[in-house]
């Protein structure tokens, strides 16, 4: 084997919340990209694919190229003198630099938010009401009999959620993988997701909380009237016997996707949904979780809820940290135009939010770190090019259930990791405001303190 | 002719491949400016598949281009976009205290327009 060629085996892949850590990376070390991810799917792929070293400024701050360290100069003043920056992003990186980003946002008396709040934030919510009848994915490979699948299309989101856990994987007391399983999907439309399944239950858009709640009534074995289906568009003998599947299998798993947290209703759904799991194991086994999109969106999770006592949506101007979704989410504070600064790593709001949002990103200094240019990095005035996670940064990760996973890196990059610009960014934040920023309560009006 | 319909937003698999090699190359830009809708909606509105439409929503507009499903995969009165730029144009930013933006279910009107180019405001 060439010298210039190098085989990664047990390398992860980071792309969505499956992180498979089974991918057989071939990587051509002169010209610094993979040219073979074996085990990988449509997704994984291109991820592994797209993502070598490309020529790019170490940063670009106000448009013109400039040094990783002049970046972190400009990014630091940004956040030392704003009065109400927002922290977000933090989806694709390593807990490690999440974690770091949760001390900067301490330090500066800022708001902290992830992607969650656009994602999986209802369901966030909905745990704190409900609970979470949980499980790992190796459980479910290896024990359900059942699986429903509500709200989602893995096939073209999570590709190997069917081969490896879900659908067609082989487990302990699942030895012959689908044939011992009843697959269920529920959607308001077909999908490349529907051929799996066994049974397709198409519903009415917005009606997913009227069929979920309709289902806790039959698994409790009370009466649901016929005129449900005008309702909810499934007949009311289409519910009883998913209800009696689900009441008599051996173990039953629930995973569902953002059709029901970015559809009306959003957490009543999710919770509907992880009550309705709850109830059914006055019967049997049953487990629900969210099926998560981005590689580490779960770590970022964890690393906020360990730090901060809170998920996402966290604010720390009164120097403790309080949790209030609609208050200290991105979406709204850029929407009502309360942000006076924006450091965002890994994600592209500038992108995705609404317009609203958007707009005032565009009036306010951002700084951005991410691996490729972005339509949040072009709005930005300090734009910082990244090290990829996974492929050239090392680190932990946390897949969609919560297991944490240890990166092991591809090839070196020369572009710095998250976690080292976010640390000098800290440690210089820390030098310009001598510690922390004194909480909001404390501080001095402007107008006096000029 | 405008006529109201339900747009939902989501990922799809070449979305997911043409974001790896970036958000702003063309293939991207492409999948992210098309929207699926029923084959019988779209003869009804004279449409045929690269036929342009706007989306409307209380809060904004896009002009996508248009590709015909079936009614076994799309029902009528369904549209369905991968998410990007021009599915931004039509949230709102309201998120009922929850932090969430509504982007599956949307109620957006739909008409015809001349043009060949997607665009947003």
């Amino acid at each position: 084997m060439s010298d210039n060629i190098r085989i990664v085996p047990d390398a992860t892949c980071t792309f969505c919340g499956c992180v498979c850590d089974d991918m057989v990376l071939t990587v051509d070390l002169e010209h610094r990209r993979i040219t073979k991810s074996e085990n990988a799917c449509v997704l994984g792929k291109a991820w592994f694919k797209e993502h070598g070293i490309e020529e790019r400024p170490f940063a670009l701050v106000g448009g013109r190229e400039a040094s990783t360290a002049e970046g972190v100069e400009a990014a630091a003043q940004i956040l030392a003198n704003a009065q109400f920056p927002v922290i977000y992003g933090l989806s694709d990186t390593t807990c490690e630099a999440q974690r770091v980003a949760v001390a900067i946002a301490d330090m500066i008396g800022g708001n902290l938010d992830t992607t969650t709040s656009v994602c999986h934030g209802p369901t966030g919510i909905a745990f704190q009401a409900g609970g979470e009848s949980t499980a790992s994915l190796g459980e479910i490979k290896n024990r359900a009999d059942l699986v429903v699948f509500w709200g989602g299309n893995p096939a073209e989101a999570h590709p190997r959620l069917f081969t490896r856990y879900a659908v067609t994987a082989k487990g302990m007391y699942i030895p012959n993988g689908k044939k011992d399983r009843t697959i269920v999907l529920v959607d308001v439309r077909r999908t490349p997701s529907t051929p799996v399944a066994d049974i397709f239950i198409q519903v009415k858009p917005r009606s997913d909380f009227e069929v979920l709640w309709a289902l806790r009534a039959l698994v409790k074995g009370r009466k649901v009237d016929p005129s449900i289906e005008q309702r909810t568009g499934v007949s009311l003998a289409v519910l009883e016997d998913l209800a009696g599947r689900m009441k008599s299998c051996r173990y039953g798993a629930l995973l569902f996707g953002m059709g029901l947290t970015m559809n009306r209703g959003r957490h009543f759904n999710a919770g509907a949904l992880l009550a309705l799991a709850t109830d059914l194991n006055e019967f049997t086994h049953f487990v629900a979780k969210p099926v998560r999109g981005h590689g580490n969106v779960t770590g970022a999770d964890n690393v906020v809820s360990w730090s901060t006592g809170f998920p996402f949506g966290v604010n720390f101007s009164r120097g403790y940290p309080r949790f209030n979704p609609g208050e200290f989410t991105t979406v709204d504070l850029l929407s009502r135009a309360e942000a006076d600064a924006a450091l965002i790593i890994a994600s592209d709001p500038a992108s995705n939010f609404p317009q609203a949002a958007i707009e005032h990103l565009k009036r306010i200094p951002v700084i951005s770190l991410d691996p490729k240019l972005t339509h949040t990095g072009q709005i930005s005035r300090v734009a910082f090019t990244t090290a990829t996670y996974g492929i050239n940064a090392p680190g932990t990760v946390y897949r969609m259930d919560d297991v944490p996973i240890t990166l092991r890196p591809a090839f070196d990059s020369p572009y710095p990791s998250d976690e080292q610009v976010l640390a000098a960014i800290r440690d210089r934040v820390r030098e310009l405001l001598g510690g922390n920023r004194p909480a909001i309560s404390t501080r001095q009006p402007a107008a006096a303190a000029s | 002719m405008a006529v109201t319909m339900t747009l939902i937003g989501g990922r799809s698999s070449k979305q997911g491949t043409s974001l790896c090699a970036g958000k702003l190359g063309e293939e991207y830009l492409q999948i992210s400016s098309t929207v699926e809708m029923n084959v019988e909606d779209m003869a009804r509105l004279g449409l045929t598949n690269d036929s342009m439409v706007r989306l409307r929503t209380d809060v904004g507009e896009a002009v996508l281009r248009c590709k015909g499903r079936q009614t076994k995969d799309l029902p009528p009165g369904l549209l369905f976009m991968a998410y990007g730029p021009l599915s931004s144009q039509l949230m709102a930013g309201d998120t009922a205290a929850t932090g969430m933006p509504i982007s599956k279910n949307l109620d957006v009107e739909v008409e015809p327009v001349d043009g060949s180019a997607p665009s947003g405001e």
